[in-house]
C-alpha cells in the first residue's frame, strides 16, 4: 500500500522528510529542498547581485549538492552570481587525489571555473609529510588550520566576495554539541552564524545550514549526482566521533533534535566578559589572523623546527614554547649533554612526583619526531630503564640528532619541568583535533573560524 | 517455496565495508531453512540485515550494524523509496526487490 505524497499531487511518496515528517514524492521533495535553501539564502542575505562566489569543493556529497543547487537557484531566481569552485589539495595519497577527480567532474558538469591550491605549494608540506613528522594524533589540527587559511588565500586569488561551504544542519548541530562539551563559549557563539568573518577576512557562508544530511544524500541519490565518499585515511578524532554518534542516535528517535540544537546554539546568550577575538594581520605572513602570529605560521614553524607540538593548544602556550626554544637554543646544548651523561647511572626517576616507567628512552624511540613528544611527556633523559651500554649509545645518538636538528635538551627540559602544562596541552590538543571539515568530512572546522 | 532474489545496492561509502562492491544480486532460501528456529518462511529486512552481516560484511561490523538494525546515519531504500515509508525493519521482502543502503556518515 504505497504512501501518497503529502502535498496532494497524487504521486507516490519516496521519502519521509526528517525535518517535518512529511512524506513527499520526488518532484515535491526537490521543490521543498531547493526552496528552503533559497529561503535560507535570501533571509540571511548571503549574496548580493553581481557577487563572485567560490564554492569550497571537496568532491563530497555536501559540496557537490551545494554546487548543483547554487547553480540551479542562480538561474531560477536570477541571483546574478558568478559561481566558481575552490578546492584544496592537502596532499593525502589515495584520498584527496581521488576526490579531486570528482571536483574536476563537477567543474565540467556545472561549467564553473575551478581553482585548486595545494598545501605543498602554500606551505611546503603535504599532509602525508606532516603525518610522517607528527604522527596521527594531531593531524586534524594541522589540516584544519591550513585548509582554512588556504581557502582564504584561494578566495583572494579568485577575487571573490565570499566562500560558500557545504556545512549542513547535522554538521552544525554537532559543532554546537562539541563546543558545549568543551565549554568553548567563544566558538559556540560563532559556530551557528550563517555568515562568518568580519573586515579583512573573506566571509564564509553556509547555505545548507538548515539542510539535513539525510536530505542531501537523498537529493544527490535521486538526482544521480556523482560524489566521492570515503573516510579520511588518517584516523579522525574519537571525541567528535562520539558526539556524532550520539547526535545520530537522538536524531533517530526525534529528528527535530538537529534543528533544536542549532536553535539552542543560536539563542544562547554569551556573557559580556567572554572575550571574542579581534582581527589583525599576522606579523609573519601578513595574512589576516586573530593572533600576532597566525596559527598556520605557528604550526609551520613547529614543523620546520622539528617541534610539531608547537601551536597545538593555547596560543599563549605556543608563544612560550617558541620563546623558550629561541632563547635557549644557543646556550644549552652542552648542559643537556652533561645532564644525559650524569643520568646514565640513575635507574629510577620520577617526573613531577609521578614515577616514570615508560621505557621511552630506548633506541627505536630516538628519532626526532618521537623525541620531542615523548621526552616532554617523560623525563628528558632521567628515565633510565635500560642498561648503561645502551644509554651511552642513546646519548651519543641523541647528541648527534640534537645537533643535526638544533634542538637542545634544555628546551625539552623546560617542557618537562612544567609537565603539568604539557598534560594540559595534550588535553587541549585532543580538544582541538576536530578541525578537519572538508577533509575528514565529518570533522567540522567551523568552530575554528578566523 | 523457491529462493528469493534480491538486488542489493550499497552507496555513499557503505560499499567500502563490502569489498567495495556497489551492486550485487543475492538469493535467500526460505527463512526457516536459514534460521532453523524461525517459524515462518518470509523474510523481513530485520532478518535480511542479519544475513548480510553473516554473509557479506567483512570488517568493522559496528560501522554498519547497531543493535538489531543498521547504524543510525545509514539510509535504507526499498525499491528506491525511503524505508521509513514502508515499515522499516518489518518490511517483508518480495521477490526481485531492490534494497539499497546509503551511508551518510562518510565524508568527502
Ligand atoms: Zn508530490
Amino acid at each position: 500500500m504505497p504512501v501518497i505524497c503529502r502535498t496532494g499531487c497524487g504521486k507516490k511518496a519516496v521519502l519521509k522528510r526528517p525535518k517535518t515528517g512529511d512524506a513527499l514524492c520526488k518532484e515535491c521533495f526537490y521543490r521543498a529542498f531547493e526552496t528552503e535553501i533559497h529561503y535560507t539564502i535570501t533571509k540571511g542575505n548571503l549574496f548580493k547581485r553581481g557577487d563572485s562566489v567560490a564554492i569550497g569543493a571537496s568532491g563530497g556529497k555536501d559540496s557537490t549538492v551545494l554546487a548543483y543547487v547554487l547553480k540551479l537557484l542562480n538561474q531560477q531566481y536570477d541571483y546574478g552570481l558568478n559561481l566558481m569552485l575552490l578546492s584544496i589539495d592537502e596532499g593525502i595519497t589515495g584520498y584527496r587525489d581521488d576526490s579531486l577527480e570528482t571536483v574536476k567532474q563537477n567543474r565540467d558538469d556545472y561549467e564553473m571555473q575551478l581553482k585548486i591550491l595545494s598545501y605543498k605549494d602554500l606551505y611546503g608540506w603535504t599532509m602525508d609529510e606532516i603525518v610522517a613528522q607528527i604522527g596521527r594524533k594531531n593531524n586534524c589540527t594541522f589540516c584544519g588550520v591550513f585548509r582554512r587559511q588556504a581557502l582564504d588565500r584561494g578566495a583572494a586569488m579568485l577575487n571573490v566576495k565570499c566562500i560558500a561551504t557545504g556545512h549542513n544542519a547535522d554538521d552544525i548541530a554537532e559543532t554546537v554539541l562539541m563546543n558545549v562539551l568543551r565549554g568553548d563559549i567563544a566558538r559556540l557563539k560563532r559556530c551557528t552564524a550563517i555568515s562568518t568573518g568580519s573586515e579583512g577576512t573573506i566571509p564564509r557562508v553556509k547555505p545548507l545550514k538548515y539542510t539535513y544530511e539525510k536530505e542531501i544524500v537523498m537529493y544527490a541519490h535521486y538526482k544521480k549526482l556523482i560524489y566521492f565518499s570515503t573516510e579520511c585515511v588518517f584516523a579522525p578524532n574519537a571525541y567528535r566521533g562520539h558526539a556524532r554518534a550520539l547526535l545520530k542516535d537522538m536524531e533517530k528517535i526525534r529528528p527535530s533534535c538537529i534543528m533544536d540544537i542549532i536553535y539552542s546554539g543560536e539563542t544562547m546568550a554569551v556573557k559580556e566578559e567572554v572575550s571574542l577575538p579581534t582581527l589583525r594581520n599576522c606579523v609573519r605572513c601578513k595574512f589576516v589572523s586573530s593572533q600576532e602570529i597566525c596559527k598556520a605560521c605557528v604550526l609551520l614553524e613547529g614543523l620546520n623546527k622539528g617541534l610539531p607540538k608547537l601551536g597545538i593548544g593555547k596560543s599563549s602556550k605556543a608563544k612560550r614554547m617558541l620563546a623558550e626554544y629561541n632563547s635557549k637554543q644557543q646556550t644549552l646544548l652542552e648542559n643537556g649533554k652533561q645532564e644525559l651523561d650524569n643520568n646514565i647511572a640513575i635507574n629510577n626517576c620520577s617526573s613531577n612526583s609521578k614515577s616514570c616507567n615508560s621505557g621511552l628512552y630506548s633506541n627505536e624511540n630516538i628519532e626526532l619526531k618521537e623525541s620531542v613528544g615523548n621526552k616532554s611527556k617523560c623525563c628528558s633523559g632521567k628515565c633510565n630503564n635500560l642498561n648503561n651500554k645502551e644509554n651511552v649509545t642513546s646519548s651519543k645518538k641523541i647528541n648527534s640528532l640534537l645537533k643535526q636538528y638544533r634542538i637542545n635538551e634544555k628546551v625539552l627540559n623546560s617542557n618537562h619541568t612544567s609537565s603539568n602544562d604539557n598534560n594540559e596541552v595534550d588535553l587541549l590538543l585532543t580538544g582541538q583535533e576536530g578541525s578537519c571539515s572538508e577533509t575528514c568530512g565529518k570533522i567540522s572546522s567551523l568552530h575554528l573560524g578566523f | 517455496m523457491c529462493a528469493l532474489k534480491i538486488d542489493l545496492l550499497f552507496g555513499g561509502g557503505a560499499e567500502l565495508l563490502f569489498d567495495k562492491i556497489k551492486k550485487r544480486q543475492v538469493e535467500l532460501p526460505p527463512l526457516n531453512k536459514y534460521f532453523s528456529d524461525a517459524k515462518k518462511t518470509e523474510w523481513t529486512i530485520r532478518e535480511f540485515i542479519v544475513w548480510i552481516k553473516d554473509n557479506l560484511l567483512r570488517e568493522r561490523e559496528e560501522l554498519f550494524i547497531q543493535g538489531d538494525s543498521v547504524r543510525p546515519g545509514i539510509l535504507v531504500l526499498v525499491n528506491d523509496s525511503d524505508w521509513e515509508l514502508c515499515g522499516e525493519l518489518d518490511y517483508q521482502l518480495q521477490n526481485n526487490d531492490c534494497i539499497m543502503f546509503i551511508s551518510t556518515l562518510h565524508g568527502g
